[in-house]
């Protein structure tokens, strides 16, 4: 537990700035997440394993079918939200400096965005 | 970053060795942390040899012999020595228990003994709880109802209202299960921890409370409620048997619950 030499009483501190009145959210979709990529995860692995075997020309026609692109559209939406999400809870349980671990969590989130709609982009790009 | 090993004058160093009394045949051997304030040195892990044929069957009172017979400065809170108070709760062979219900019999090899983790040590055996005593009374751990309770007579419950509450009563707020909890090991300054939050959700399960949207207000919180990840220390250190990772989830379900 972190040592603090304040003079505030042992209950000014542990109310602290309040409750932040949120959290159930973050909490919430966390799961959801996790729920939707098992079956997501599952049927991706299995379109992989099929592009793996066909030829250039074979796989991009498999990926251009609505249903693969959506499935692989799924999987980096669902998939990098559940990992910022994810990421979030790590750095928030072991990153106890207030500014880093505000701006590790920025950090992360920005990635995820970034690497999300640059997937997205490559897939509409064989896609369409 | 959340600190995985002690600080150096935190570290453990070997102490004073009492060899049991002569022509003692059952033996049991005692590791017991000593660190005291008025000494300005590391702590350090005192060996008392203890005759077990004059000795009590806990480690509670092998702790009161040791102190009665060997070394009165050893340190420790007890008080009911049978598991109602919750005073003394320590860690005994690598895991938080009530020292008067851990048989000696049951631990192999020496007993070590240490206080509750991760706290700050008053003196040998005793944490101090004021942080986590703190988190409870911010609970408001007490009954909270604008009706007035029928003339001359108590608040009633049915049976099956009554029984939701078992399981979590029975707590005796020994600190075991929220000192074994690595998540507040590491944000114990925000997050409440399992036995304040069994006690949140004994009174938001008490169906002659009133105020269990507020008491969910308070705790909807990314630390205060949310650091629990079911890691389930809590359920397996509880000397009475209880799951306050059970409780936590339930809290967590009456938050979804209540967004309809």
């Amino acid at each position: 537990m972190k040592q603090t030499h304040s003079m505030q009483t042992p209950l000014a501190r542990v109310r602290g700035l309040g409750s932040a009145k949120s959290g159930l959210s973050h909490w919430w979709h966390q799961r959801l997440t996790a729920i939707a990529m098992v079956p997501i995860m599952v049927a991706s692995l299995i379109l992989v394993a099929q592009i793996g075997m066909l030829d250039y020309q074979g796989a991009i026609d498999l990926m251009a079918n609505p249903l693969a692109a959506t499935l692989l559209l799924l999987l980096v939406l669902v998939g990098f939200f559940h990992a910022a999400l994810g990421l979030q809870v790590v750095i928030e349980d072991y990153v106890s400096n207030e500014g880093a671990r505000m701006g590790l969590i920025i950090t992360v989130k920005m990635i995820s965005f970034a690497l999300a709609v640059l997937s997205i982009v490559s897939i509409l790009k064989v896609a369409l | 970053m959340a600190q995985f090993t002690l600080p150096q004058n935190s570290k453990p160093v070997k102490g004073a060795h009492h060899p049991a009394p002569e022509g003692a045949t059952n033996v049991k051997t005692f590791q017991i942390y000593r660190w005291s304030p008025d000494d300005d040195s590391n702590p350090r892990l005192d060996t008392f040899e203890v005759d077990m044929d004059s000795c009590g069957p806990m480690v509670l009172d092998a702790l009161i012999k040791i102190k009665n017979e060997v070394d009165s400065s050893v340190t420790f809170r007890r008080s009911c020595r049978e598991g109602i108070c919750g005073s003394c709760s320590m860690n005994i062979d690598g895991r938080n228990t009530l020292a008067c219900l851990k048989s000696i019999e049951d631990v192999k090899g020496d007993v070590a003994i240490y206080p509750l983790p991760h706290m700050p040590v008053v003196k040998d055996l005793v944490p101090d709880l004021s942080h986590a005593y703190a988190q409870l009374t911010s609970i408001q751990p007490w009954l909270k109802s604008e009706t007035p309770a029928p003339e001359g007579k108590e608040r009633k419950q049915s049976p099956e209202e009554r029984a939701e509450l078992d399981g979590l009563w029975e707590c005796v707020l020994c600190f075991s299960c929220t000192t074994s909890c690595p998540s507040y090991w590491w944000n114990g300054d925000r997050y409440l921890g399992p036995a304040v939050l069994l006690q949140a959700y004994r009174w938001i399960a008490d169906t002659r409370d009133e105020h269990t949207g507020e008491r969910l207000d308070a705790l909807e919180d990314p630390f205060r409620l949310y650091r629990c990840h079911t890691i389930m220390n809590c359920a397996q250190t509880c000397p009475k048997g209880l799951n306050p990772g059970k409780a936590i989830g339930e809290i967590k379900k009456l938050m979804v619950e209540r967004q309809g």
